[in-house]
């Protein structure tokens, strides 16, 4: 994805009112791909007092031009513009202007760009961002178009659909979903005499010390940075630990469950399974070298690897505590307050996140796993890598749906668990601080963005 | 009549006789006249400088959000946080503060000797001389984003080259360059010497080629050594030069950030996070602009109490 290297970093937070959201316009974006019947699209105009246009199945006014911004830097970025070319090729009348910016600045950009009216009329953010824009009122509720699309939370795993809400709208259609995964050399594991794929501590620990035996002294390198801090909340989450008070008011990164995580985290360089002081992206590298047999990283890394033509599989990370948790994500379709200046860009923009979220079968191809159980069922993940990830899709956890988490993450807990994993301090230690902190910012948050 | 020596310039620059001189009347001009000339600068200066400085500051007094429609006055709470021990912004920004100072007096000496050394060589003649002088410029064309990049892997500490050859020639191959310190400050350092020597080198060689011979050739025949000669001839040629380049170093170190950003990300811990660093951080990821305005402004105060002492200490000296 997109979350490649630099571009990892989530971003910033807050604001109250919502100014648009001129409620639905009869949204029968369904005409592409279906999903809304007739009378489904007829129900739409009750929930749109006085709306004006009310399109029945396209958009059909005078021709548009839609700035869509979105971070699809990495081998998911050409599956996106084919996408845009077949959009463009159904529908005459619109034009799809693709901005493509790395993650990192994107969140920077798209709330001044849109504050200046020159951003994105239409584009693609991070699940764990909508509330953010959302607060600051930069994206607008998207409710008509998931009712429109006839898109229910039975479409998709509740957590992923519950997080796109704020204050009961929603903000974001969801397109896909990424985690974590466990991806393994198979001629390390083969060497090793390694049958089955570990799925809890103890077969974890048992396959770190075959692998150890056969010659890979450090088999599994522990990051200080990006990604150990998705390692750290999965763990957490396994271990029953509630990271981030739902309501956004407190953060706990050093509660005794917490604290665990990031003590197996340290012990795994510690037992000397890891070397110290991995430095960015270089447990990765390292991976792709074949210098160590087992990475976790996020599942957008499968086409780089692939490319790459290391011998890799891929497998859920195991669960190291008690409950099966993995950090995920999801790339979701949001609207700007921007596009509802022009009705017609606002309807076109409709249309177009509507087309979008019935194509989610040809975005699998990016590495991704389509958001919804029925294009998962459809049978597009059977021939993928990310298939058997897909499977455990009821175990992913999302970030809840705080304005400015991103920030907070970056500002308290990235530094605080790099110190933890890399020995400098006490992981309890670091992690009261942070947690300290974070929950100042996060109080700071819920006043700015009152409540 | 005695003619004044007004009068005979303005004969001889208009070349015209005594006798033809026609009583010369001096040209007034409106008071309006020099401002319409300054104008467009002043236009720009104003517009992009100086209303700047003043919104900053307006800004720094808020709890300043754009994307919000609040944004309230709190006076000089945001100063006074930073200057209240014990909260957390004011270790974070204090923090920060100190790395900076750790940046710039560890990297300021050296990018003020070694580009001078390096002058001096370039400044002699011998062949290759160009070629040379191409080299050490070279890396300053680099974009922060590629010498950074490229750093970060050289000096991974475990799958990078620089320890690889450094275990091969028999010293220790497992230093963590980007994440532990100090040597990370090396490494950082290291870097920024190797990527901007270039700049001051160049500088450096231009003021030299200034200093007119005859002043080595005089000093030669008073029987002046190499030493004394550029303790006496070049280093009081170069300071004017000195004093800008002085002056340009530190401010470019101060503002260090592009480097721990990209190769180090702060860390470890945030061990490596520069003042402009944190400042973007709180101003633009967590949109406490307040809060970032009135860090940049206590990091100007600093700055301009350091120019002062530059100022102060090549001023000229008399006797």
């Amino acid at each position: 994805m997109s979350f490649t290297h630099s571009s990892r970093r989530a971003a910033p937070a807050r604001r109250t009112t919502l100014t648009v959201c001129a409620a639905g316009f009869a949204l029968v974006l369904a005409a592409c791909g279906g999903g809304m019947s007739p009378e489904e699209a007829a129900q739409q105009g009750d929930e749109a007092p006085g709306d004006a246009a009310e399109f029945t199945g396209d958009y059909t006014g005078p021709a548009v031009e839609l700035a869509y911004w979105n971070g699809f830097t990495g081998g998911d970025g050409p599956f996106m513009q084919d996408l845009v070319e077949q959009f463009m090729a159904e529908h005459e009348n619109i034009t799809v202007v693709s901005n493509t910016i790395q993650w990192a600045d994107f969140y920077q950009r798209v709330p001044a760009a849109v504050n200046a009216g020159e951003g994105p009329d239409v584009g693609v953010m991070h699940l764990d961002q909508l509330a953010t824009n959302a607060a600051r009122s930069v994206i607008v509720p998207v409710d008509s178009i998931a009712e429109g699309l006839g898109l229910s939370a039975d479409d998709f795993s509740e957590e992923v659909w519950d997080a796109g809400v704020y204050q009961d709208e929603r903000y974001g259609i969801p397109l896909d979903v990424h985690s974590l995964a466990m991806y393994y050399n198979p001629e390390h594991f083969e060497e090793a005499g390694i049958t089955e794929v570990p799925t809890d501590e103890e077969s974890f620990m048992a396959a770190l010390d075959a692998l150890q035996e056969a010659g890979h002294e450090e088999p599994f390198w522990m990051p200080n940075q990006w990604p150990g801090h998705l390692m750290y909340l999965s763990l957490a989450w396994q271990n029953g630990a509630e990271v981030y008070a739902e309501d956004g008011s407190a953060a706990s990164f050093a509660s005794p469950e917490a604290l665990e995580a990031a003590e197996w985290q340290r012990s795994i360089i510690e037992e000397g399974y890891s070397p110290s002081d991995v430095a960015i992206d270089s447990q990765y590298a390292a991976f792709k070298n074949g210098e160590n047999s087992i990475t976790w990283d996020g599942i957008w890394q499968i086409n780089d690897l692939e490319e790459s033509g290391v011998p890799y599989e891929i497998a859920p990370v195991p669960t190291i505590f008690d409950e099966e948790a993995i950090w995920a994500n999801s790339h979701n379709f949001f609207i700007t307050k921007q596009a509802t200046a022009d009705e017609n860009k606002y309807q076109a923009a409709q249309v177009f996140i509507g087309w979008m979220s019935e194509q989610s079968a040809e975005w699998a191809g990016s590495g991704m796993i389509p958001a919804r159980q029925s294009v998962r069922d459809s049978g597009v993940l059977d021939d993928t890598t990310q298939g058997v990830i897909a499977e455990q899709i009821d175990s992913m956890r999302f970030l809840p749906p705080v304005p400015g988490l991103g920030g907070v993450q970056a500002e308290a807990l990235e530094p605080a668990l790099s110190e933890a994993i890399l020995g400098r301090s006490d992981p309890s230690t670091a992690l009261e601080r942070a947690s300290e902190q974070a929950t100042e910012l996060m109080e700071q948050n819920l006043e700015s963005f009152g409540g | 009549m005695a003619t004044s020596a007004a009068q005979i310039r303005e004969e001889v620059d208009t070349g015209e006789s005594p006798t033809q001189r026609t009583p010369r009347r001096l040209v007034t001009h409106g008071k309006v006249t020099p401002w319409l000339f300054l104008a467009p600068y002043l236009t720009l200066f104003v517009v992009f400088v100086i209303a700047p400085i003043v919104y900053g500051a307006w800004i720094s007094l808020h709890r300043y959000d754009y994307t919000l429609p609040g944004k309230p006055f709190v006076g000089l709470d945001n100063y006074l946080t930073l200057l209240t021990p014990g909260s957390i912004t004011f270790d974070i920004f204090w923090d920060s503060m100190q790395a900076t100072a750790i940046f710039t007096v560890t990297s300021v000496p050296l990018l003020l000797v070694i580009p001078l050394l390096v002058a001096l060589v370039m400044n002699r003649s011998f062949p290759g001389r160009n070629v040379f002088r191409a080299v050490f410029f070279a890396p300053y064309v680099l974009g922060v984003a590629v010498v950074a990049v490229l750093w970060r892997y050289l000096l991974d500490r475990n799958i990078g080259l620089v320890n690889y050859y450094l275990e091969a020639v028999g010293l220790p191959g497992d230093i963590a360059w980007t994440t532990s310190v100090p040597a990370a400050w090396v490494a950082l350092v290291g870097v920024t010497v190797w990527w901007t020597l270039g700049f001051n080198a160049v500088i450096y060689l231009a003021g030299l080629q200034d200093i007119p011979r005859e002043l080595y050739e005089s000093a030669r025949v008073d029987g002046a050594n190499g030493w004394q000669q550029f303790r006496h001839v070049t280093l009081p040629g170069l300071r004017p030069v000195l004093s800008f380049v002085t002056m340009v170093t530190i401010i470019a170190s101060v503002n260090m950030f592009g480097q721990s950003y990209l190769m180090t990300e702060g860390g470890p811990g945030r061990a490596t996070r520069t003042a402009i660093y944190q400042i973007a951080e709180t101003g633009l990821r967590n949109y406490q602009m307040g809060s970032a305005s009135a860090m940049s402004y206590v990091l100007t105060v600093f700055l301009m109490l350091l120019s002062l002492g530059v100022f102060w200490l090549f001023r000229e000296r008399r006797g």
